[in-house]
Order: structure tokens, then C-alpha cells, then sequence
């Protein structure tokens, strides 16, 4: 009975989900329905969405994880999280919002000439996209049959089952369906998150002194001595160690602050709201939400490392579930259930945005505006473009996440995604908004340059190649058997400057006279607000 | 709800097709517009040369220049001092260290940050809606 919980709480879950879908089905129709949920949602649930966006199975399973096995080093990653939504404030959502429709690209298309662009800009956009759902798809299959052992589930059936709902929710529910989706499942994991840490601090008396006390003497067998070590885990250096570490947690650093505002799923929650103050009051709604949620992963993570111990963790299923193991010797069995069945449904709703933002820039971007120079030849057709997509881009990560197995490196995949957004998609959007002379090349060489250089330098980085030694198992392996060519894990200290590079030279090379004439309406569109997209009708 | 054309079904305003269909040369709906197709008779040279608009742009890089400035060396000095300083990043502060206090410590400048921000950004509202109140035509 105990292994049946976490489904039968799973599968309540997916029932309140399906329902909302119907509901959602029923209301949309037309595009701005469907692309931006009639850009009606309002500032907290907005807020609440793009909290619920970003704390992914990664950030929940991960980061926990992360702390617990690397103590303070896993701690900078949830720093960098939330510092990285002022560069979304400041920076990006109101122009954003103000000057586009449905996708990224708009903002790009607006001055400049519209295919090559948004054709580039598509490719990108699929790029994050795949990555990052690839990576959620592989967690959502490991967590899924390490769970449900007892109830039969494998792995791939796992992964077709996740795969398929998310299609049914983007498919038929939209961009609605997507947003509550997601700001239910963000509600029950900062409850979770919550109870969860209640409950270490509870273990500790209430008293912090006894909680750090306890997080400087953590003991854990070293993987190489075989030997039992004490490490204080508050202390820097357990993950990043010298010569590189403090240049890669820079790199690192520098991925998280600008990828975050070129993350496709999350730029265009914005469009779904009415208006910039909206979407600017959103972004703060989630800057509490998700400020909060990553301060209490230091409970999670250090509890898990002081109550549980890495040993523990690494002998029942790994780092990546640190949180659930930590909530079973806490909580008992239900408790155990239901943080699994939160970890499910926060897989479930970030795959479910990340399709919804493939499938929008494919339709909006490439079928209509770049295939069909911007003009429906049927009515409803873009809409249409996009539930296929949805469908197809669905089908290809399932197939994606089977073929590349359960050993997959989740976490350079999402690593991949961040740099790839603040390389290619960061640079080009900042520039059209704020250089007058940025122009197509510019555009189309600088989203080339850091999506090439991003990928080139995390495929010769130490997350794909390196030597193992013979005893290390077959689906640990790097993928290239070679002294790394590149000393750092994260590509974006040097692949962020050269997609700025790029795209400044690109610009320099050539002059477009009709893309300078139009900064000034640009300028004037993206700092009042005039001849933004309203919200629809009921 | 009347449909500038006879062929046309498409509604002017928040119709269930939303997308006028291909080939019809009757005006679109609003909502339709992507930028630049709609507001023609604006003259958007002179507005955005005009000293009150000019201003806003000023008064805004005024606060978000400086803003990202900070808040970027605020950061990256995190990385950089935990790398680089480690000794003095690992004195004990109560039951805690100066890392992890400098870590804690984002959260609330990030928060900060965005307060000021928005409050900044009530006047900037303001003073927008003040200038579109005369939008030059052509």
C-alpha cells in the first residue's frame, strides 16, 4: 500500500489538472487566447507562474541535492537565481512587453528585417526549449520509476506518461491552461517547500545555532579514499576547487544573471498579462516567491546532508533525491508521497511552458512570418501550426529522453539551455532595444555566434569530455574520452562576450537606414506603452 | 461588432477567429495589428525628439543605469571574494560565516532593488501617460 501513495497523490494531481485544461479548452479560441491567454492573467498569478516556471524539477530536486553534497557551492546557484530577476526588471520585461505579441522575436522583427531574424531567433528558442525539456523529461523518468517501483512503472513508461499529459494540457488548454497549471503547482511547492523546512528546524529544536553547528561537522564517505571525511559544509570549495573554480562559478554566475532574461518560456509569461506595470508587478511578485523558496533550500539541502547524510542519499537513488528521502525520515511515508507527487507536477508544468514556448516561436516565428511572410491564408491557421508543433515537439522529446536513457547529465543540459539564452538570446534583445545602430546582420551573426560558441565550448568543457578511470560505470562515462579542451563547466564568461561581439560587428559590417529610422518609435512604443497589445474581451 | 467587409467574418474587436484571413484588404481589427502596422499617423520622430519625452528616457537611464551597475558588482563580488579571499570568507559571524551572511544578504539587496525600482517606476508611468496626453500626428 505504502508504494501505491505517491500515485494515488499524483493521480489527484493530474485530475484537477485535466479539469482545468477543459475549462481552458472551452474559454480559448483565437490566437491571443491561445498564444497569451488573452494577455488577462493579473500581476500575482502572472507572478506566481514565472515562480512556478523557474523552479523546476531542477531547481527543487537539484539544488537540494546540490547542497547537500556540495554544501555552500550548491547555496551560489540559488543566489544567482533570484539576483538574475533584476536583470529581467530593469531590463527586459517592460520593452518586452510594450513592443511584442506572442514571442521573443517580435521585439527583434520590429525594426528589423523580419525572416532572417525570426528565423534565427526560432532556432534559438527550439534550442533552450529541447534542452531544457530534455533534461526535465529524463529527471521526470528517474524520479518517476525510482518511485513507483512497487506500482510497476518503468522508466519509459514514466517518460511517455509525463510526455503525454504535458502534450493534452499545451495541446488543448494553451496558454491558459499552461499558466494554471503551473500556479497551482507553485503553490503546493513553496507549501511543500515550507513544511518541509518547518519540520528540519523542528528536528533542531528551533534553535539555528544547533542547526549550523550541525552543518559544519558533516561526515560522508569520500568517493575516492573510500574513507570517511568531516567537512564543515558552510565553507566554499567542496564543488568548485582551484585553479578554476572561483572563474567558473563567475562563468556560472554570469549564465544564470543574463540566461534568465533570454529564457524563452519565461519572456512570454509577459505577454499574457495586460499591460508593462502589470508585468513589471509580476516580476516582483516573483522575486518574493522565488527569493523565498531558494532561502529555504538551505534548510532542504543542509538538512538533508546533516539529518539524512549524503551516504544515504547516494545509496538510495542519488543526489537528486536528497528532498524526498529527506522528507521521509521527517515526515514518514505520506509525507514522503506527497513531496514526490510535488516534484511530478513541477516536471509536469515546466515541460508543459517549455512547449508552449517551442511550439509558439515555430508558429508565430517560422510557419507565419518567415514561410508565409506574416499572413494566415486561413483563419485560425497559426493556432492550428502551433498545436501540431506542440504535439510533434512533444513526441521528439519522449522519443529524446528514451533513447538517451536514465544516466543522462541532467544538469549540463540545463546548463546548456542557460548559456545558450544568455549568449545568443540576451545580447540581440538588449541591443535592439538600446543601440540605434543594431541592425539585421547584427541580429542574425550575434544569435549565430553565442549559439554556436555556447554549444562548441560546453562540448569540449570537463561536462563531455575527460578521462575515467576503467571502474567508473558505463552510463557515467564522458562522452569523449580526452583531456577537457576547455577548463570550465559553464561556457559563459567567454561565450556571452563573444555573442555581444557578434552581434556589434555584424551591425558595424553593414547600415540599415530603415531599421535606425524606426528606433525612434521603438524607443517611444517600449517606454510608454503606446500601440502595446491590449488584453481581449471576455 | 460590424465587419468592415462582406466576406470578412473577422469582428473588430475580441472576435473568436481573431485573425483576419488572408487577402482582405479592409482595415484589421485592433487587436490584430503586430507593431508598426497600426497608428500610421503617428509622428514618432517628433515625439520621441520632444523634451518631455527625451526627459523621461533620461530620468529613467538616471535610476536603471546605475541600478544595474550596482547590482551587478554587488553580485559578481560574491563569486569573486568566495574564490579569491577564502580565508576571510570562512571567519565564523555567530553560528554562521561571512559567506554564507554575504550569500543571505543578495536576497535582501535584490529585494531592495526591486522596491526601488517600482517606486521609481510609478512616476515614470506617470509621466508617460502625461506625454502620450499629445501625440503628435503627421
Amino acid at each position: 500500500m505504502a508504494s501505491q501513495t505517491p500515485l494515488i497523490f499524483f493521480l489527484v494531481f493530474v485530475a484537477i489538472t485535466l479539469i482545468i485544461t477543459y475549462w481552458a479548452a472551452r474559454r480559448s479560441s483565437g490566437a491571443s487566447a491561445y498564444f497569451a491567454a488573452n494577455r488577462r492573467i493579473t500581476a500575482w498569478q502572472n507572478g506566481v507562474a514565472v515562480a512556478g516556471d523557474y523552479m523546476s524539477a531542477a531547481s527543487f530536486l537539484g539544488i537540494a541535492g546540490m547542497i547537500a553534497f556540495s554544501g555552500y557551492d550548491g547555496f551560489m546557484y540559488s543566489v544567482g537565481f533570484l539576483v538574475a530577476y533584476l536583470a529581467v526588471l530593469l531590463i527586459v520585461a517592460e520593452p518586452l512587453r510594450n513592443t511584442g505579441k506572442y514571442t521573443m522575436a517580435d521585439v527583434l522583427a520590429f525594426r528589423l528585417s523580419p525572416r532572417p531574424v525570426r528565423a534565427m531567433a526560432s532556432l534559438s528558442t527550439l534550442t533552450v526549449s529541447t534542452f531544457y525539456m530534455i533534461a526535465q523529461m529524463v529527471g521526470a523518468g528517474v524520479l518517476v520509476s525510482s518511485l513507483l517501483k512497487g506500482a510497476g512503472i518503468s522508466y519509459g513508461v514514466a517518460v511517455s506518461g509525463v510526455g503525454v499529459l504535458m502534450i493534452v494540457y499545451v495541446v488543448f488548454g494553451g496558454m491558459l491552461a499552461t499558466t494554471w497549471v503551473q500556479i497551482i503547482k507553485a503553490i503546493l511547492l513553496i507549501l511543500g517547500t515550507c513544511f518541509l523546512s518547518i519540520l528540519v528546524l523542528a528536528h533542531f529544536h528551533f534553535d539555528l545555532g544547533e542547526f549550523f553547528k550541525a552543518v559544519g561537522h558533516v561526515t560522508y564517505t569520500d568517493k575516492v579514499t573510500k574513507l570517511p571525511v568531516t567537512k564543515d559544509f558552510l565553507n566554499p570549495g567542496l564543488k568548485y576547487k582551484p585553479p578554476y573554480g572561483a572563474l567558473d562559478l563567475m562563468s556560472l554566475g554570469l549564465a544564470l544573471v543574463f540566461g534568465t532574461a533570454g529564457l524563452p518560456h519565461i519572456l512570454i509569461r509577459f505577454y499574457t498579462v495586460p499591460d508593462a506595470k502589470t508585468a513589471r508587478i509580476s516580476v516582483v511578485w516573483a522575486m518574493v516567491i522565488i527569493g523565498l523558496f531558494y532561502i529555504m533550500t538551505t534548510f532542504l539541502g543542509f538538512g538533508a546532508a546533516t539529518i539524512v547524510g549524503p551516504d544515504f542519499i547516494t545509496a538510495h537513488g542519488g543526489t537528486n533525491m536528497s528532498a524526498p528521502l529527506l522528507a521521509k525520515s521527517l515526515g514518514g511515508d505520506i509525507f514522503f508521497a506527497f513531496i514526490s507527487s510535488i516534484a511530478f507536477a513541477t516536471i509536469l508544468a515546466v515541460v508543459a511552458g517549455l512547449t508552449i514556448s517551442a511550439s509558439s516561436s515555430f508558429a508565430h516565428d517560422f510557419y507565419t512570418n518567415v514561410i508565409h511572410h506574416g499572413r494566415e491564408r486561413k483563419p485560425g491557421e497559426e493556432v492550428f501550426v502551433a498545436r501540431i508543433t506542440a504535439f510533434v515537439v512533444g513526441a521528439i522529446s519522449i522519443a529524446l529522453a528514451i533513447v538517451l536513457g536514465p544516466g543522462a547529465n541532467v544538469a549540463f543540459l540545463v546548463g546548456l539551455a542557460f548559456a545558450v539564452a544568455a549568449s545568443a538570446n540576451l545580447p540581440v534583445v538588449v541591443l535592439s532595444i538600446f543601440w540605434k545602430r543594431f541592425n539585421t546582420s547584427g541580429a542574425v551573426i550575434g544569435l549565430a555566434t553565442g549559439l554556436i560558441s555556447s554549444l562548441l565550448l560546453i562540448a569540449i568543457s570537463p561536462s563531455i569530455m575527460g578521462i575515467d578511470a576503467p571502474t567508473v560505470a558505463s552510463t557515467a562515462r564522458h562522452l569523449i574520452q580526452q583531456k577537457p579542451l576547455f577548463p570550465l563547466e559553464n561556457p559563459g564568461i567567454l561565450s556571452i562576450p563573444l555573442g555581444f561581439l557578434g552581434a556589434v560587428i555584424g551591425s558595424l559590417l553593414t547600415r540599415e537606414p530603415s531599421a535606425e529610422a524606426r528606433f525612434a518609435e521603438l524607443q517611444v512604443r517600449a517606454n510608454t506603452g503606446l500601440g502595446a497589445e491590449k488584453a481581449g474581451a471576455h | 461588432m460590424v465587419s468592415p467587409e462582406p466576406m470578412d467574418p473577422t469582428p473588430c474587436v475580441a472576435s473568436p477567429t481573431d485573425i483576419a484571413p488572408a487577402g482582405s484588404t479592409g482595415p484589421k481589427p485592433a487587436h490584430e495589428h503586430i507593431a508598426g502596422e497600426d497608428l500610421t499617423d503617428v509622428d514618432w520622430d517628433k515625439l520621441a525628439a520632444r523634451d518631455d519625452f527625451r526627459g523621461l528616457l533620461k530620468r529613467k537611464a538616471a535610476f536603471i543605469v546605475p541600478a544595474s551597475i550596482f547590482f551587478i558588482i554587488f553580485y559578481f563580488a560574491l563569486p569573486a571574494l568566495v574564490g579569491y579571499a577564502k580565508p576571510l570568507m570562512i571567519k565564523r559571524v555567530g553560528p554562521v560565516n561571512i559567506a554564507y551572511l554575504f550569500a543571505l544578504s543578495q536576497f535582501f539587496m535584490a529585494w531592495i532593488v526591486a522596491a526601488l525600482y517600482v517606486r521609481a517606476a510609478n512616476i515614470f508611468d506617470r509621466d508617460a501617460k502625461s506625454i502620450l496626453d499629445h501625440i503628435p500626428r503627421k
